[in-house]
């Protein structure tokens, strides 16, 4: 609680404002707190933008999305016609829609990239635990919220994806069916399915949105930015208490920003302007037909930033359980042969390997499938106690660490493509070997991540005056 | 019609050919396999499988007089059966044409002139006449693009394909959308024809490859004509998808800029505050 701060009364009448405001509330406190006296180290480099550029992009969706609920229709027998309304015949309503659609895109590519970025350099590890956690979060909540706004414009995809996915539930034994029922509102997806989806949408979703970005950013304001280097700024200070390797946020990250901004913005409305469809990939071409119940289109895919986690779903088969069952085996029978443990664990160890396996030889590989795809997303919340290495930052770990992550890199975008075509042969081979894989990263990653020399990490950050 | 055009007719049905795949994805048969083989492959939206190649519709986006005959086409031959039902008369202002010239020309209906174009046939008749009702046309050339093309591709293609074929219920079908229920409306502009195949083998298969067309009845138009004249009912439809897209390229053109200005300046803010940071 801070103490009534008198002012001259012959100050200009803005820093009275300001004064008065202060007493009243920490305006100027948690400016400076979070803003101007806000120390971030000097040496962040072009993978440092997407923070800032998510949190543009989750405004540019709230406020395109509060008009777009202005003229939108949730009815199944007025939806899809609402938005081809929106599209003609409200003012600027097809900018304020394309803004909105090829938001939703560049949302999960600066989120993937940002995420990208904490994976290279270490910023889920202690003291950002929480930071990355909260994170995780919010990259779910913007799944579900990116899933059920799909639905929204009712088109033929819209329809059918949601069929297929909220399908999906009815996969997970004894409460699947039932599950679903209470998803859709309905036995198939309907009018009622669309209400509650905008329900969810448009107020549910980015509500705990909202809640996770602020805890996320609080959580890393109290703990401070990791930099490339990975090196802790606060174990440097001057007499101060300033950290050397630290300058306020404002203006030098803001300004930064402010030219991020600028570069993002202009791909943005390129692709607004330009190619608001981009090429089928932001707007599918059978999203314009109105959703039909009775006609399943040929190829049902979801929008591209769902497809890796598509591709895991789809390569869980019958032959795949099998693969999966001899790797449980074999991590089982690792976990009692090299970790040196009680009797009593190696034996619930044992046991359980022994309940998974029969429970994936008895429930549908369709419903493992869902564990893969869920899973795909979860595991990412470990990611903190998974990492065994020496080092946070990718810059000196051992080289062939660098070429682990680039396979991943690779692995996640094939994944990606393989999810939006249709199925084949080859390719669900490739996709079981790339789901493989993808687990394999992460699971294996308290092994993997000790193996090899790492190079010697710096006291200071490593920075070159521009 | 070029010889470019190729029908590939592959003897094994495409049908099994599916289920061959589906049967190595297990579950994937119970999600996607069923919904497919129940509602069958005619009912496809997307019918650039198989089927020749898309021929490139001729870009007349700009072009005012092109689409304003495109609008006389679709008023006189497409509306009869299609609706609009998202695209108002008076918005055909856009593409140079005045509220009376709409009103005197292509009002036929006693709608009014902010109506939306709706068909004149009743939807239970069309049902009864054809099987389907006949789809809703405001963004069909958005709605059918491909990896064989552009929806105006797609449906230049299938407006120019159209051959007389007597086991269909309207003695017509079409080559890139095989047993289409619309009949060939355009036969009197276009008359009647029929595709020449010649059978090679490729890769060891029998295949058909369409060779030409055989003009039966010639119609009031020449080939040439006609080519031109879907041209100009194409570029209709693709301008009706969208009727904005002109503007938004020509807006988008002028934020560009505005960008390219902020973000030179705000490079060199950045620059002038980070020279103190050493």
């Amino acid at each position: 609680m801070a103490d009534f701060h008198e002012i001259s009364p012959n100050a200009p009448a803005g820093e009275k404002l300001l004064n008065w405001v202060d007493n009243r509330f920490p305006a100027s406190k948690l400016f400076k707190e979070h803003m101007s006296e806000y120390y971030a180290p000097k040496n962040f480099n072009f993978w440092y933008v997407f923070g800032s550029l998510s949190l543009l992009v989750l405004v540019i969706q709230i406020v395109t999305g509060i008009f777009l609920v202005m003229h939108y229709k949730p009815d199944a027998g007025l939806a899809f016609g609402s938005v081809e309304y929106i599209m003609r015949d409200v003012p600027w309503g097809w900018l304020i829609r394309y803004m909105h659609s090829t938001g939703a895109s560049a949302f999960f590519v600066v989120v993937y990239l940002h995420m990208f970025r904490g994976l290279m350099y270490g910023s889920y590890r202690k003291p950002r635990e929480l930071i990355w956690i909260f994170g995780c979060g919010i990259f779910l909540a913007l799944m579900a919220e990116a899933f059920m706004g799909y639905l929204l414009p009712w088109g033929q995809m819209s329809y059918w994806g949601a069929q297929v996915i909220v399908n999906l539930f009815s996969a997970i034994p004894f409460v699947g069916p039932d599950l679903a029922l209470l998803i859709r509102g309905d036995f198939v997806v309907g009018d009622a399915t669309l209400n509650r989806f905008f329900s969810f949408h448009v107020i549910a979703v980015p509500l705990v949105l909202l809640g996770l970005v602020v805890a996320h950013i609080i959580a890393l304001h109290e703990v401070g930015s990791n930099n490339p280097d990975g090196v802790e700024i606060k174990a440097n200070k001057d007499a101060n208490g300033k950290p050397l390797d630290g300058i306020p946020f404002h203006p030098y990250y803001s300004v930064h920003d402010i030219f991020a901004v600028s570069v993002f913005l202009m791909v943005f409305t390129a692709i607004v302007f330009f190619a608001p469809e981009m090429g089928g990939y932001f707007l599918e071409y059978n999203n314009f037909i109105p959703a039909n119940p009775f006609q399943t289109p040929l190829h049902i895919a979801p929008v591209w930033y769902f497809t890796p986690f598509y591709s895991m779903l789809r390569a869980v088969t019958g032959e795949m359980m099998y693969a999966l069952i001899a790797c449980v085996l074999a991590g089982a029978a690792l976990g009692v042969t090299k970790v040196k443990m009680p009797n009593l664990f190696k034996g619930i160890i044992l046991g359980g390997a022994v309940v998974v396996v029969a429970m994936m030889l008895a429930i549908d590989a369709k419903f493992w499938g869902v564990v893969a795809m869920g899973g795909g997303v979860v595991i990412l919340f470990f990611l903190p106690w998974l990492d065994n290495s020496e080092v946070k930052s990718i810059r000196y770990r051992p080289d062939w660490h660098k070429y682990i992550y680039a396979v991943f890199v690779v692995d996640f975008l094939v994944l990606g493509y393989l999810g939006m075509q249709p199925p084949s042969a080859i390719g669900g081979y490739v996709s079981q070997i790339g789901t493989l894989f993808y687990f394999g990263f992460f699971l294996l990653m308290p092994w993997w991540s000790r193996i090899g020399k790492s190079k010697p990490v710096p006291d200071r950050v490593t920075f070159t005056a521009h | 019609m070029e010889n470019r055009n190729r029908c590939r007719i592959v003897s094994p049905s495409r049908r099994i050919e599916l289920e061959k795949i589906m049967k190595t994805m297990g579950f994937t048969k119970k999600i996607i396999l069923g919904l497919m083989m129940t509602l069958g492959l005619a009912l496809s939206a997307q019918a650039n499988v198989g089927g020749p190649a898309w021929d490139k519709a001729p870009n007349k986006i700009n072009d005012m007089a092109a689409l304003q005959n495109g609008a006389k086409l679709f008023v006189n031959y497409c509306l009869n059966c299609h609706s609009a039902a998202f695209m108002r008369y008076n918005r055909l202002q856009d593409i140079g044409l005045t509220e009376a010239q709409i009103k005197d020309n292509l009002l036929v209906t006693n709608a009014k002139i902010g109506d939306t174009m709706k068909a004149a046939i009743d939807p239970q008749q069309a049902k009864a006449w054809f099987g389907v009702n006949p789809p809703d046309l405001t963004v069909i050339a958005r709605s059918r693009a491909g990896a064989g093309g552009t929806g105006a591709d797609y449906l230049y293609t299938y407006l120019r394909t159209f051959y007389k074929d007597e086991t269909k219920p309207t003695g017509w079908n079409n080559l890139v959308f095989p047993n289409a229920a619309m009949p060939h409306v355009l036969w009197e502009l276009q008359g009647v024809r029929r595709p020449v195949y010649e059978e090679t083998t490729e890769h060891g298969a029998v295949v058909h490859v369409l060779k030409g067309w055989e003009q039966i009845k010639p119609g009031s138009m020449t080939p040439l004509q006609f080519d031109q004249s879907m041209g100009d009912l194409v570029g209709f439809l693709q301008w009706m998808g969208e009727p904005v897209q002109n503007t938004r390229v020509r807006i988008g053109v002028w934020v560009l800029l505005f960008l390219a200005m902020f973000t030179f300046f705000a490079w060199r803010l950045n620059a002038a505050y980070w020279k103190d940071i050493k």
